[in-house]
C-alpha cells in the first residue's frame, strides 16, 4: 500500500479510512490490479474486434447483442459467485435454466400470458435451488455430488416435459420485451435486468450480513460456525439464491429465443464457473468479487462474437476460453504471491 | 582421535519469505549419534531450518554438508536418498491407506518392478513397530483409526524403513501421555547407541535435560547459541538466550476480595463418553476458573462441549441459572458465551479477512438493519474494541493474517467484547503467542475479570493456570481430582496431583 500521498479530507476534516469512502470512490480508486487487468483485457479485446471487423464489431446492433448474450450467463454467474465464494459449487445451473425456460412454457402455463411464465421460471429454479439446498446444508452431502444429481435429474425432466420438442412462446407481453420497440434508450430491457442483478449482487456481498456471512462459510465454515453464524441455514440460503438466478437467466432466455428448449442453458456450469474463476473468485471459497465475474462473463461473450464475426468456428473458440482459464489463473498466482 | 568432520554441518543458512527473513546466516553441527536439541519461541525459525534440512525449503545461500561432502538438498527425496528424515509435528501420513502402506510409501516393496507386494511390506512394518515398542498395532489397519500418539510411532517406522542417519523430531512429545514420552525417550536412546543423530525439537527444559547432548538456541532467525552442554546449562540461561531477556511470566494482581455474585456460568454433571467424566463447575462473574492437567485429558473437549460445539452425553450448562439448548453454538453465544479456541487459524480467524471483519462476525447484526450494514458504526466499534485492548496495529483495517500470534489472539478477546460477551472459555491463550506479549495477554484478561467477565481458562503449561486463575480444577483423565484457589497451589502440587500421587521431583 502506497502511504506517501496524504488522504483527502472530508468535509468534517477527519481523514475518511477506506472502509468509509463512498462506493463510487471504492470502485474507482481501490480497484485492485485484478479488476484492472480484467479491464485490461477487455480493452485489447474491444480493440481486436474493433480492427478486424471495424464496420460489424462496433455497430450499435452488435454490441447490443452481445451484451443481451452476456445477459442470460451474466445472472447465472452472479449466482455461482456467491456459491463459489462461500466455498460451495453448483454444478446444475445450466440444467436449471432449461428445466425453467420449458417449463414456464408449456402450453398450460402460457395460459396464464406473462406472469405465468415469470413466476414459473423463478419458483422452478427457487425449487431446485431449494433442494440442492437441503441436500447439501441439512443431508450433508457434497456440493458437487448434489448438484450434478440435480443437473442429470433437472435435464431429464425438461426433457420429458417438452419430448425433445422447441415449445414456442405464444405470449405477446413477453415477445415484445425482446423487441427494439422496447430498448430504453438503447439498451436492451434483457441488459437492464442483468445490470440490476449485477448491482443487486454486488450490494448483497459487500453491503450485507448476508454476503458477509457468505464469505466467512467460504473462508473458514468452523471458525464461522464457533463465532456463532448458523452455517448450514446460509448454506441452504446460497443455493436458493442460485437457483433463483437460475429462473432469472432462464426467463431472460425465453425472452431471447422466444422459445423454451430442454437443450437450453447447455454448459452453463462451465461458462459461469470459468467467469468467476477468471474475475478472481477463489475456488476453495472465501474470496471473490461480483465485478470480477461480470468482466469475465463480458470477456468470454466478446470473444465467442469476434470469433463468429471473423467466421471462426466453435473448435477454436473453445481453445481460446481453455488458454485465457489457464492465463487467469497464471497471473492471479503471480499477482497474489507478490502482495 | 582424529577430527572427524561433523554428520551435518549447516552454515550461514539464510532464507526469505516475502516480507520476513526466517533464517539470517543460521549455523548448526550434528555429530552422529548426539541427541541434538534446537530450542526456540515460536517464530525463532525452527521449522524453516528443519524445512530446509528435510529438502522443503532451498535456502537463499548457505552452505550443507554432509560427512564432509559439500550437498544440495534439491527435494524431499533428496534428503532421504542421504539418509535424513524428518517427522513433522503435523503427521504427513495418509489416513486412508494401512500402517503398512503408509511405512512403505514411495518406496513399496514390489514385483517386476511394480506390483506391490503387500506380505512383505506388511511384514518388514510389523517388525519395526516392534523394535519401536509397539507391537500392538497392525500393520493392516487404516491410518485414520489410530490414536495421535500410535500415529506417530508410523511416522517413525517410515523413517526407519529408510537407511537413516539423521531423524528430524519436531516436538514429538505434544501429543504423548508420560508413559508414551517414556517409550519415546528408550527409542531415541536406541537410534543413538546405533549412531543416528536426533535433532529435537521441544519446548519442554526438563525433556532436553533427560535426553539431549547439546543445544542450539534460535531466536529471530539467528542461531544465538550453539552447541550447549544440554544437561549443565543453567535454565535461566536458556531462558535468557531464547527470549534475549530475563523473564519470569509476570502475572497481573488478582483483586483484593473474592467474587461473591451469583455464578453466570454452571455446570452441572457435564460428560461425554471417552473424552471427560461428570463434571460440575461455577465460574462468577469477575472470576478466573482455570482447568489444569495433562494433553488427552479432555480439557478443549470440555470446553467445546461448554459452548455447544459438541454434544454432551449426559448434563447441562446453565447461564445465569437458565439451561442452554445442548448443542448449539448459536444458544451459547446468544446466551453471552464466547470461546477463543486453541486453534486460533482453524477455529477462529477469517484469515483472509481483515481484523475489522473478524471482530464484527458475531456482532453484525448490532450494524446492521434489515440486513444492510452500517459500516461507519461497524469499524467505529471495531476500532474501539482494537483500542481498548492495544492491539497492533490498531488501523483495524489490516488483514488477520499479518497480526503476530499475541494480537490475533487479541483479534478473537475483541470479538467477544464487541459482542457483550459474559463468560469467556479461553483454551490455550498464550499458544502461538511470544513469551514478550504473553504478560500483556494476561493483564489484558485480568482487566476483562475484573470489568466483570467470567473466564474459565484451560491451559498445558501449569504456571499459566495458577499465576492467572483465582481458582484451580485439577483433572486426572478427565476426572476433577481437586479444586483449591490458586495461590494455594504450586506447580509441583499440581503435577503430583495430576500423576496420581507419584511423587513430584
Amino acid at each position: 500500500m502506497t502511504q506517501n500521498v496524504s488522504p483527502p479530507r472530508d468535509s468534517t476534516g477527519k481523514v475518511p479510512s477506506a472502509a468509509e469512502q463512498p462506493a463510487w470512490r471504492a470502485v474507482l480508486f481501490r480497484a485492485d490490479v485484478r479488476t484492472m487487468s480484467l479491464l485490461g483485457v477487455l480493452a485489447v479485446l474491444i480493440l481486436i474486434g474493433g480492427i478486424t471487423k471495424p464496420d460489424q464489431f462496433l455497430d450499435t446492433r452488435n454490441l447490443q447483442l452481445v451484451l443481451t448474450q452476456a445477459s442470460v450467463i451474466g445472472v447465472v454467474t452472479v449466482g455461482m459467485t456467491f456459491v463459489i465464494i462461500s466455498g460451495g459449487i453448483d454444478l446444475s445451473v445450466g440444467a436449471i435454466v432449461a428445466l425453467s425456460s420449458v417449463w414456464a412454457t408449456t402450453v398450460a402455463t402460457q395460459e396464464f400470458g406473462f406472469a405465468g411464465i415469470l413466476f414459473t421460471a423463478v419458483l422452478v429454479g427457487l425449487g431446485c435451488g431449494l433442494v440442492n439446498g437441503v441436500l447439501i446444508a441439512y443431508g450433508g452431502m457434497v456440493p458437487f455430488i448434489a448438484t450434478l444429481a440435480m443437473l442429470a435429474s433437472a435435464r431429464g425432466l425438461a426433457l420429458q416435459i417438452t419430448d425433445g420438442r422447441t415449445q414456442i412462446v405464444t405470449v405477446d407481453g413477453v415477445l415484445d420485451l425482446g423487441e427494439r420497440d422496447s430498448y430504453i434508450l438503447g439498451i436492451p430491457p434483457l441488459v437492464l435486468v442483468f445490470a440490476a442483478v449485477t448491482v443487486i449482487g454486488w450490494l448483497l456481498l459487500n453491503r450485507t450480513t448476508f454476503g458477509r456471512r457468505s464469505v466467512a462459510v467460504g473462508g473458514n465454515a468452523e471458525a464461522a460456525r464457533l463465532a456463532g453464524i448458523d452455517v448450514r441455514r446460509q448454506r441452504l440460503y446460497l443455493y436458493l439464491l442460485s437457483g433463483l438466478c437460475c429462473g432469472i437467466a432462464a426467463f431472460l432466455l425465453i425472452v431471447l429465443a422466444g422459445s423454451g428448449q430442454n437443450t437450453n442453458g447447455n454448459l452453463y456450469e462451465l461458462d459461469a464457473i470459468a467467469a468467476a474463476i477468471i474475475g478472481g473468485t477463489l475456488l476453495t471459497g472465501g474470496r471473490g468479487t461480483i465485478v470480477g465475474s461480470v468482466l469475465g462473463v463480458l470477456i468470454f461473450t466478446t470473444i465467442t462474437n469476434i470469433f463468429a464475426l471473423n467466421n471462426l468456428q466453435s473448435d477454436v473458440q473453445q481453445i481460446a476460453k481453455g488458454a485465457i482459464i489457464v492465463a487467469a489463473v497464471l497471473v492471479q498466482r503471480r499477482t497474489a504471491s507478490t502482495t | 582421535m582424529a577430527p572427524e568432520p561433523p554428520l551435518l554441518s549447516m552454515s550461514g543458512i539464510t532464507k526469505s519469505f516475502p516480507g520476513v527473513r526466517a533464517l539470517d546466516g543460521v549455523d548448526l553441527d550434528v555429530q552422529a549419534g548426539e541427541v541434538h536439541c534446537l530450542l526456540g519461541q515460536n517464530g525463532a525459525g525452527k521449522s524453516t531450518l528443519i524445512k530446509v534440512l528435510a529438502g522443503a525449503h532451498q535456502p537463499d545461500s548457505g552452505t550443507i554438508r554432509w560427512r564432509g561432502d559439500d550437498v544440495t538438498l534439491r527435494s524431499p527425496i533428496a534428503a532421504m536418498r542421504l539418509g535424513i528424515a524428518t517427522i513433522y509435528q503435523e503427521l504427513d501420513l495418509v489416513e486412508h491407506l494401512s500402517v503398512a502402506e503408509n511405512v512403505h510409501l514411495g518406496h513399496e516393496p514390489t514385483t517386476a518392478g511394480f506390483v506391490v507386494r503387500g506380505r512383505a511390506a506388511r511384514a518388514s512394518t510389523a517388525e519395526l513397530l516392534k523394535r519401536l515398542g509397539h507391537p500392538e498395532v497392525d500393520p493392516a489397519r487404516l491410518v485414520g483409526d489410530l490414536s495421535a500418539a500410535q500415529q506417530q510411532i508410523v511416522s517413525m517406522a517410515r523413517a526407519l524403513s529408510h537407511d537413516v542417519r539423521l531423524i528430524v523430531m519436531d516436538e514429538p512429545s505434544a501429543a504423548l501421555d508420560p508413559d508414551e514420552v517414556d517409550n519415546l525417550f528408550r527409542i531415541v536412546g536406541d537410534l543413538t547407541a546405533d549412531g543416528v543423530a536426533v535433532v529435537y525439537i521441544s519446548h519442554r527444559l526438563e525433556e532436553i535435560r533427560r535426553i539431549g547432548d547439546r543445544v542450539t538456541v534460535l531466536k529471530d532467525g539467528r542461531a544465538v547459541a550453539g552447541g550447549l552442554p544440554a544437561k549443565s546449562t543453567p535454565t535461566r540461561e536458556v531462558v535468557a538466550l531464547m527470549t534475549g531477556r530475563n523473564v519470569e511470566y509476570v502475572f497481573p494482581e488478582r483483586p483484593t476480595a473474592p467474587p461473591d455474585g451469583e455464578p453466570v456460568l454452571t455446570v452441572e454433571g457435564l460428560s461425554r463418553r471417552g473424552e471427560f467424566a461428570p463434571l460440575d463447575l461455577e465460574v462468577r462473574p469477575g472470576e478466573i476458573v482455570g482447568l489444569a492437567g495433562l494433553v488427552g485429558s479432555g480439557r478443549s473437549e470440555i470446553l467445546e462441549t461448554i459452548y455447544g460445539a459438541r454434544k454432551p452425553d449426559t448434563g447441562r450448562v446453565l447461564v445465569d441459572g437458565r439451561p442452554l439448548k445442548p448443542g448449539s453454538v448459536r444458544a451459547a453465544v446468544r446466551a453471552g458465551l464466547g470461546l477463543a479456541p486453541e486453534e486460533r487459524k482453524a477455529q477462529a480467524l477469517l484469515m483472509l479477512e481483515s481484523v475489522t471483519r473478524n471482530v464484527s462476525v458475531s456482532s453484525m447484526s448490532r450494524f446492521a438493519r434489515a440486513g444492510w450494514i452500517d459500516r461507519g458504526a461497524e469499524l467505529g466499534a471495531a476500532r474501539a474494541a482494537v483500542r481498548e485492548l492495544s492491539l497492533r496495529p490498531d488501523n483495524p483495517d489490516v488483514p488477520v493474517r499479518t497480526l503476530s500470534g499475541g494480537n490475533q489472539q487479541k483479534a478473537v478477546l475483541a470479538r467477544w467484547l464487541l459482542r457483550g460477551c459474559r463468560v469467556l472459555l479461553l483454551d490455550e491463550p498464550t499458544r502461538g503467542v511470544d513469551v514478550g506479549a504473553r504478560a500483556e495477554l494476561y493483564a489484558v484478561v485480568r482487566r476483562l475479570a475484573d470489568e466483570g467477565l467470567a473466564v474459565l481458562l484451560v491451559s498445558s503449561e501449569v504456571p499459566e493456570v495458577l499465576g492467572l486463575a483465582d481458582r484451580v480444577l485439577v483433572l486426572r483423565e478427565g476426572d476433577v481430582v481437586h479444586t483449591a484457589p490458586a495461590r494455594e497451589l504450586d506447580e509441583h502440587r499440581v503435577l503430583d496431583l495430576v500423576m496420581e500421587g507419584s511423587p513430584a521431583s
